[in-house]
């Protein structure tokens, strides 16, 4: 149970049989985060530091903990997205961590392809926590890992991922994570947030965000910041709930008992009214615990690789 | 001074339609005679036998640092960069440190290259607006006098469409003309590279093609209207090339060149966040490197130029978004245009000389670019048939930074000769 590759940079290229083997991997590890001892010695004398140039609390305590559980001696650096422009550089300080005897790096960061950077000037093992625009594959390994759960396979099932998915990167990780596990992704938002070409990465655009979640077995829902309107992609946010935000109505379009996912955190009333994420059918929350469960799986596998 | 004789080589002037394996002699620093089977005379006799032997190139668009960013490169190290690429001419664009917008820095810019520099002619290009800034007229009157060949705010284009109006015909007045960096900046937005699949794929801002189209149609429009002539830089897009050509065949004052970044590589190279990569405007699609190439062969486009943009190490060694844009041109330029348009059967060598020598001295009005009798001795020998594997860590420019590092290109720079002294020869 281990994986070939150095780093987990995003899910473009992760092949079908690795994310399979991620997922039942985390299913493993989510015994541990229900147990009442959460104590296992998977990752006893591995050093583990979380790089963070961009705030998050989820992400960044779901590996943290994800560490702790299993032994590791995890470590967190918060640096400002400032910081990278005048401070030390972002390959400098990979090395420092390198020579401090970093076993795994995990790197969030504003601007799309800095994992990559990283990841090319140290030894330590890179795992992407979100790029810019560009991925965030853990992200989309514990969706797939909540949906897998319910739907029983994700092999033909359709997502509809409505919102800012422009500036998503977990719209790109699941696109590339779904498509490759045999899913159909529909995108569904103002045309001004889907980008370019989206289509050739193997995902639909839809018109509307009804013909988005008809029959659709997810739907998931992708943070609209506000600047976004500031900044003059759509007009205003009561436009955008008309056109776009995820509903109950909306929902009912979809499968029944189809899922309502976000990755959080959610604008409420903005891209999903409270009503469909507090619904019956949403596992918003699941998403949380299977987030810590993969997140084990990858340490656990990717640090393995030695032996 | 000695005299030369160059012998046995295949002349290319294409000033003078001439294609054909002759002899140049060279007297004081002037092209003596260009005939077969020239007496040595007590010349230095070099022999060219299997080598292209041209009018040195002029490049119409550089940046050489000098003042203010000479940890990137200075007159010195950017005028020896340009001999080894076999440019005997290179216009460097005003945006230093003070900016080139009067006379002072534009005598300085001179100065230095005439005492320190290779022996490359440097034809400084002044600002139109005080310090880049898009606001009120340089004195471009006094620095015609001081030695400007055109004007241009290149990277920071003027934006008010009547400043660009009223400098076109203030300018016109001193023989000088607009080089115009066409980019709407607005329409760029936080773009770091070309908007399409790539930018896509990689989750990076994308450049639409428009912010480049968009400022070529307000530049040939405001030229037609003032019946002036404008100079577009560097194209990059299908579109673009697409307006010089149309507005040409209306008869538009208009002249425009691109760069061997453009039929040489395309943004599909940025995979993998190649920072040497980032460059303005970026590197487009493959539907637009051979519009380029078309609007080279068709005479649409009139130059080469390198853009020659060299920077530091520590500048491209960070983040994609930070990274500096610019390639480090001059060393590369033949190889990657002769592959491209030569070597893949698109053009004649004696077209390509005409886009890197002829051309551009006709654009600029300055000697050289010519083989012809009495002309200077501006010349450059070439080897096109050779296989060169691109090394930045042997650039003499200070800026090793190029996308082409590692890759192989047929077409070697063999020696550089300027005013009949030989300024580089790295293989004769």
């Amino acid at each position: 149970m281990s994986m070939k590759r150095k780093d987990l940079l995003g899910l473009d290229g992760v092949s079908r049989e690795e994310i399979t083997q991620i997922l039942d991997t985390a299913l493993t590890m989510r015994q541990i985060v229900r147990s009442s001892n959460k104590k296992t010695a998977h990752l006893q004398g591995k050093s583990i530091v979380t790089l963070f140039y961009e705030n998050s609390t989820r992400t960044r305590m779901s590996f943290e903990l994800a560490s702790k559980y299993m032994s590791a001696a995890a470590a967190n650096i918060a640096a400002s997205a400032s910081s990278v422009a005048k401070g030390e550089t972002l390959i400098d300080t990979g090395v420092t961590l390198d020579q401090m005897g970093t076993d795994v790096i995990i790197i969030r960061h504003p601007m799309s392809g800095a994992p990559a950077l990283l990841a090319r000037h140290v030894k330590a093992h890179v795992i992407n926590a979100g790029d810019g625009m560009n991925e965030h594959p853990t992200q989309a390994l514990l969706d797939m890992m909540t949906m897998r759960e319910h739907l029983g396979s994700l092999e033909g099932i359709k997502v509809a991922i409505c919102g800012d998915v422009m500036h998503s990167r977990v719209a790109r990780s699941n696109i590339y994570g779904l498509t490759t596990m045999g899913a159909k992704v529909v995108l569904c938002a103002p045309p001004t947030l889907i980008p370019v070409r989206i289509e050739e990465l193997g995902c639909t655009v839809a018109p509307t965000i009804e013909d988005a979640c008809e029959g659709a077995d997810v739907v998931m829902g992708l943070r609209i910041q506000r600047e976004r309107q500031q900044k003059g992609l759509f007009p205003s946010v009561a436009e955008y709930c008309d056109h776009w935000e995820i509903t109950p109505e909306r929902v009912a379009l979809a499968r029944p008992n189809a899922l309502v996912m976000h990755p959080g955190p959610m604008n409420r009333g903005v891209e999903i009214a409270s009503s469909a994420a507090d619904s019956a059918q949403s596992v918003i929350t699941q998403q949380v615990e299977s987030g810590v469960s993969v997140r084990m799986a990858l340490l656990y596998m990717l640090t393995r690789r030695e032996g | 001074m000695e005299n030369l004789l160059i012998r046995g080589g295949r002349v290319i002037d294409p000033a003078n339609g001439i294609d054909a394996a002759l002899d140049v002699r060279i007297e004081d620093g002037k092209i003596a005679a260009v005939a077969p089977g020239l007496p040595a005379d007590g010349a230095q006799v070099i022999e060219a036998a299997g080598r292209v032997v041209a009018p040195g190139f002029i490049d119409l668009h550089c940046h050489l640092r000098d003042p203010g960013q000479e940890y990137k490169e200075d007159i010195v190290s950017g005028t020896r960069a340009a001999a080894r690429g076999g440019f005997t001419g290179v216009c460097c664009m005003p945006n230093t440190h003070p900016v080139n917008d009067c006379a002072a820095v534009t005598r300085y810019i001179i100065e230095k290259a005439e005492t320190k520099g290779s022996g490359v002619h440097v034809y400084p290009v002044g600002a139109v607006s005080k310090g880049l800034e898009g606001r009120e007229m340089a004195e471009i009157g006094r620095m015609k006098e001081a030695g400007i060949v055109a004007i241009s705010d290149d990277g920071r284009p003027v934006t008010n469409s009547n400043l660009f109006r009223l400098a076109m015909q203030y300018a016109d007045h001193f023989g000088v003309f607009i080089m115009s960096h066409s980019e709407d900046k607005g329409l760029v937005g936080d773009g770091v590279m070309n908007e399409g699949f790539m930018s896509t794929k990689l989750g990076l801002p994308g450049i639409t093609r428009a912010a480049e189209e968009v400022m070529v149609a307000r530049d040939i429009l405001v030229a037609e209207a003032e019946g002036k002539h404008v100079h577009l830089c560097h194209l990059s897009t299908k579109g673009g090339v697409q307006l010089v050509r149309e507005a040409k065949a209306r008869g538009v004052r208009v002249t425009a060149e691109t760069t061997p970044h453009y039929i040489g590589a395309t943004d599909e190279w940025v995979a993998g966040y190649d920072s040497n990569c980032r460059v303005n405007p970026p590197l487009r699609e493959e539907s637009d490197r051979q519009a380029c190439i078309e609007g080279l062969v068709d005479g649409t486009l009139d130059a080469i130029s390198t853009d020659h943009a060299p920077h530091h190490e520590d500048e491209k060694r960070v983040e994609f978004p930070l990274a500096a844009s610019g390639i480090s041109g001059f060393e590369t330029a033949f190889c990657v245009s002769n592959t491209e348009l030569v070597r893949s059967g698109r053009m004649e060598m004696s077209r390509l000389i005409a886009l890197m020598s002829t051309q551009p001295a006709r654009i600029l009005g300055v000697p050289g670019g010519t083989l012809s009798i009495g002309a200077p001795a501006d010349i450059v020998l070439l080897d096109p048939e050779r296989e060169v594997t691109v090394d930045a860590k042997k650039f003499v420019s200070k800026g090793k930074n190029t996308p082409f590092d590692g890759r192989t290109y047929y077409g070697a720079v063999c020696a550089t000769i300027v005013g009949g002294r030989v300024i580089d020869k790295e293989d004769i």
